[in-house]
């Protein structure tokens, strides 16, 4: 008997399958973004950067599905495509369209030290089937941090328009990012039950002790820690991007649901 | 690299029986090869982490190289097809499983070898992303990263300064 068909109490329940839609929907949602740079990305190298990471976000995302599905949640693929905007739990900034490529590589970067962190922690976690995957998982997005870091450094460095361009995508994520640390509505007791062993502050320190040093090194203006709530996409409040997101998405899911692809 | 085989509380007589069979699956499983490397078994890319088996019933646990690897599924049908044809075989069950992260520490000498063969450079021991691996064609070492992410989820692109020309590695996991 796996730890899924244990009976697990309805809190313990709840707040992992919250937390499972969180990270889930956060990289169907970065995952799919970076797939529509295939094809147009500034290089052919970053072209194919983008589709090997847009591939591994979504693989990331079938495995957090598969998790839910054996706590009864239902077929994997339906929770990918038949969900609606207000069910989704990812972070607001991730369903933000690509912009221009210094904002998909300042958001990408902000991401992937989050998601880093965040998979840190979880090698803590008491949920034995997520703490394995995760394992895993944090082999491939160092990747991905380390690409993303470099890339935000090189135009960080850069004069004129590239650094000009990251100035300004800064500018535009910054109110974005407030949800990205927000645990939801299990937050207290994705802690008192072990599963996620720190808080949303102390996450959301972590992540400025790991940035700030790199803006200082490129001599990028701190806009101070990010805390003006907007709207918090962990609760289902999302923008109208993600509708335009998933009506692109769910497009050929939509045209036939029995089919069998 | 086979483990957890479980025939200790057998007679022995069945169990003989039964250790032929296995062997007969494990050699079976021995010749499929990974979709992407067509020289490499899945065997010696350390991707079999169980076989078990009752009445006719084989269980085959892999380890996914990669998680959102798309070949996954086409080595799930390969594996199917290949060991449904072995006489007593009633049934097989495909499971990608991770009680165990696949690296590339598991992939055995004549793996790395085969890998070689196909013109791609073997893996690296550990996280160097900033370093490159020697030429897969020329053996060269003055070779330079271009890119960590290539043709497929396990491979980075390499550039030879010796005989001037793009190379792939397999990356280091």
């Amino acid at each position: 008997m796996n730890q899924a068909e244990q009976q697990l109490s309805n809190n313990y329940r709840t707040a992992l399958i919250d937390l499972l839609y969180q990270m889930a929907d956060d990289e169907l949602t970065i995952g799919h973004r970076s797939s529509e740079w295939l094809g147009i990305a500034p290089d052919l190298e970053e072209d194919i950067a983008f589709s090997s990471i847009s591939q591994d976000e979504v693989g990331h995302a079938t495995f957090y599905f598969e998790l839910l599905s054996e706590l009864g949640e239902g077929d994997p693929d339906k929770l990918a495509f038949a969900r609606t905007k207000e069910k989704r739990q990812n972070a607001r900034v991730l369903e933000r369209p690509n912009h221009d490529w210094a904002y998909t590589i300042a958001r990408g970067y902000f991401y992937d030290v989050f998601d880093h962190i965040r998979l840190q922690e979880l090698l803590q976690t008491n949920y034995t089937p997520l703490q394995k995957g995760v394992q895993k998982i944090l082999r491939e997005e160092r990747y991905h941090l380390l690409h993303m870091e470099t890339w935000f450094e090189r135009l960080g460095v850069a004069k004129g328009e590239a650094k000009g361009r990251l100035e300004n995508a800064v500018i535009t994520i910054w109110p974005d990012l407030t949800d990205l640390f927000s645990l939801g509505r299990s937050n207290e007791i994705l802690r008192k039950e072990g599963i996620f062993p720190i808080s949303e502050s102390a996450l959301s320190d972590k992540w400025t002790q790991q940035v700030k040093p790199l803006f200082d090194r490129t001599e990028l203006m701190w806009p101070g820690t990010p805390h003006v709530m907007t709207g918090n996409g962990r609760l289902g409040v999302h923008t109208s991007d993600l509708q335009q997101l998933l009506d692109m998405m769910t497009e050929v899911y939509r045209s036939d649901l029995i089919a069998t692809w | 690299m086979m483990r957890n085989f479980t025939f200790s509380s057998r007679p022995k007589e069945v169990s003989e029986a039964s250790d032929s069979f296995l062997q007969c699956v494990v050699s079976a499983l021995g010749e499929i090869k990974d979709p992407e490397m067509p020289t490499v078994s899945l065997a010696e890319l350390g991707m079999i982490y169980d076989v078990d088996h009752h009445q006719g019933r084989v269980t085959v646990k892999l380890l996914p190289t990669f998680v959102g690897c798309p070949a996954l599924h086409l080595m799930r049908s390969q594996v199917e097809s290949k060991l449904v044809r072995i006489e007593g075989v009633a049934s097989v069950d495909v499971q990608f499983v991770m009680d165990e992260s696949w690296t590339t520490d598991r992939i055995t000498e004549e793996g790395r070898k085969k890998i070689h063969d196909f013109g791609i450079a073997p893996p690296s021991a550990e996280f160097e992303p900033h370093k490159a691996l020697s030429c897969s064609y020329c053996g060269a070492s003055d070779t330079e990263v271009v890119s960590m992410f290539g043709p497929t989820a396990c491979r980075a692109i390499y550039y030879c300064k010796a005989c001037n020309q793009p190379f792939e590695g397999m990356k280091f996991i």
